[in-house]
């Protein structure tokens, strides 16, 4: 249990960061939080489960409409986040409890298109959301610079709690079931695991935060549009990520979306207009050469050491 | 009479539908292996058709051989190289490994040709022609006549040639073909050079109806993805009915709901056929 311990001293070390008054370092550390949610959440249906959802913006989305159209509403922004995880969660389970018997690509696309749907339905649902002229959000009487650290501290809260969640997960009864179902299902369910209740539940909790980072994310932006918030790359992002971290570890998707942070922030910097094809040699690389992750690769070296030394 | 013309309209729609779907159905009922670059596939089919009628006056219709030849000369490389090396990986590995390819491949597209729209301006089009009140629009029409053949001649590929034979064996048990003295990798290859092959094919059809941009990549995958589930994986009846149900989807919803929901409409009939059928309206099947 010692690692998790250091991760959450990170997490308060990180929390630090306004101290440095840079709103540029500021934004760079909301975006992490961010990243950290979404690639969290996926690891438990993604990694743990083995399940490759793809229902990532479906969440992310509603979560922001959600949140913009009840602070639209006059709701107070802390309510209208929880509001917002409240019904990506029962979305989840509603969605989940009808797509998770399918396996693999089934699932795959279901997911997917779960997305391209709620897309869809916005759009077209123009006296609430606005269509695709987009949604904006009121205006927040708060100096910028209070508004910044307002929205680090309650992104990277997020991330705290989402990085709980894993925990418990991983740690737990139901991190163990996943595992199981992740390795052979029928097996799992003839043993006595009820296969379809922890699928849920692992489907619901990777949506939950990510239905409030949403919310979060429209009051920071001020401004939401369907194809920003459903945009296939919310979903991807978040994957790779997880991949690059280590999918299934409780660490992995933390370290994933730190180092994914500075590599897309150096790649925009730098080469924007081959942004895409950079983020396509990443996945390829990395699927090629670092299959299990860093922090895979970092256990493997490990072990191998141990070995030689003549441990066990 | 409107409904005879939408049928007609829906059923020329459905047919090219079927021919962008049928590569993206055999490469996965094969390898099972979604490939998320057929899109992308199918509109680089499209600027070729495009250089080939600005540059050399090639008329659509001929430069299928020349997109078909390249697509799959690159189809077969990319398997060979690259993707038959997690063929069996996880079905996540491989999706993202596509989709990280398809991201390559579509930057390289918008470098080369950035993203506006382009279509191919016939110097001398068919134009239509008017049947017992129905409008017979000629070139799409034809589009489609020849998208059917493509599809006839490999359906003809694959039950009568001695390849055909053996792709549709790998498809069927890959352990008992490789006994058999059947190069699985090889297959692999040459049926995932086949799928881009009539992707590419579709794409030198497809110029002359819909605009060429590299954007719309993700919505021929769109439409592969849902003629593939709604017609049943791994047959090319599938394939057809999958299209020609699209097809007909799309025209009547346009007539009932707005056009802009065509798309709408078909992925929720997707989700509601994965729930309760997931194999599609004509089932699993295997190429017999």
């Amino acid at each position: 249990m010692k690692r998790p311990v250091i991760a959450l001293i990170a997490f308060a070390i990180i929390a630090c960061l306004p101290l440095l008054g840079d709103n540029y370092l500021l934004r760079l550390g909301t975006m992490f939080a961010m990243y950290a949610v979404l690639a969290q959440s996926w690891n438990i249906i993604g990694g743990y489960a083995g399940y490759p959802s793809f229902a990532t913006a479906a969440f992310f989305g509603l979560g922001a409409y959600t949140g913009a159209i009840l602070q639209g509403f006059g709701w107070p922004m802390p309510l209208a986040w929880v509001a917002a995880g409240l019904l990506a969660a029962v979305f989840a389970g509603a969605m989940g409890s009808a797509i998770l018997h399918l396996k693999g690509h089934y699932f795959a696309i279901a997911s997917l298109v779960l997305a391209e749907v709620l897309l869809e339905v916005t759009t077209s649902w123009t006296s609430l959301t606005g269509g695709g002229m987009g949604l904006n959000l009121p205006i927040i009487r708060m100096s910028i610079a209070a508004q910044a650290r307002l929205f680090f501290w309650s992104m990277l809260g997020l991330a705290v709690l989402t990085f709980l969640m894993s925990w418990y997960v991983s740690a737990g009864r139901i991190g163990f079931a996943l595992r199981c179902i992740r390795q052979n299902e029928d097996a799992s369910s003839m043993v006595g695991i009820n296969t379809t209740r922890y699928k849920v539940v692992a489907f619901v909790m990777s949506s939950l935060f990510v239905g409030a980072a949403g919310a979060l994310y429209a009051s920071w932006v001020f401004y939401i549009e369907p194809p920003d918030v459903y945009s296939v790359m919310t979903t991807i992002r978040p994957i790779v990520m997880t991949m690059l971290g280590g999918a299934g570890t409780l660490l992995g998707p933390v370290i994933g979306s730190a180092i994914f942070l500075v590599i897309e922030e150096v790649v925009w910097r730098n080469f924007l207009s081959v942004h895409a094809a950079v983020l396509g040699i990443l996945i390829v690389g990395l699927i090629f050469y670092l299959p299990n992750g860093i922090v895979g690769a970092v256990a493997r070296r490990f072990r191998k050491r141990g070995a030689e030394n003549g441990e066990t | 009479m409107l409904y005879a013309q939408i049928l007609l309209n829906g059923l020329v729609l459905g047919g090219l539908y079927a021919c962008i779907s049928v590569g993206f159905s055999l490469v996965w009922g094969v390898l099972n292996v979604i490939n998320v670059l057929h899109g992308s596939f199918v509109v680089l089919g499209s600027y070729i058709a495009y250089f080939a009628y600005a540059h050399f006056g090639i008329h659509p219709f001929f430069s299928i051989i020349i997109a078909g030849a390249l697509l799959f000369a690159l189809g077969y490389v990319v398997q060979l190289g690259l993707i038959n090396r997690v063929v069996g990986a996880p079905v996540l590995t491989t999706l993202v490994l596509t989709f990280g390819l398809d991201l390559l491949l579509n930057n390289g597209m918008l470098l080369a040709f950035s993203a506006d729209y382009r279509s191919v301006q016939l110097a001398n089009p068919l134009g239509s022609a008017v049947v017992a009140g129905l409008v017979f629009p000629l070139d799409r029409l034809v589009a489609m006549l020849l998208a059917g053949v493509l599809t006839g001649l490999l359906y003809l590929l694959l039950v009568r040639s001695k390849i055909g034979r053996a792709i549709v064996a790998v498809r069927m048990d890959r352990e008992a073909a490789a006994l058999m003295g059947v190069d699985v990798k090889k297959i692999y290859a040459i049926t995932f050079g086949i799928g881009a092959l009539m992707a590419g094919a579709a794409g030198s059809l497809l110029s002359l109806v819909f605009p060429i941009s590299p954007l719309a990549g993700s919505e021929y995958l769109s439409i592969a993805f849902i003629v593939c589930i709604l017609g049943g994986l791994g047959s090319i009846s599938g394939a057809i009915v999958g299209g020609i149900a699209l097809g007909l989807i799309q025209s009547f919803g346009a007539l009932f709901i707005g056009p802009q929901h065509g798309l709408t409409i078909a992925f929720v009939l997707l989700i509601i056929l994965l729930i309760f059928k997931p194999t599609g309206i004509m089932g699993r099947r295997g190429y017999e």
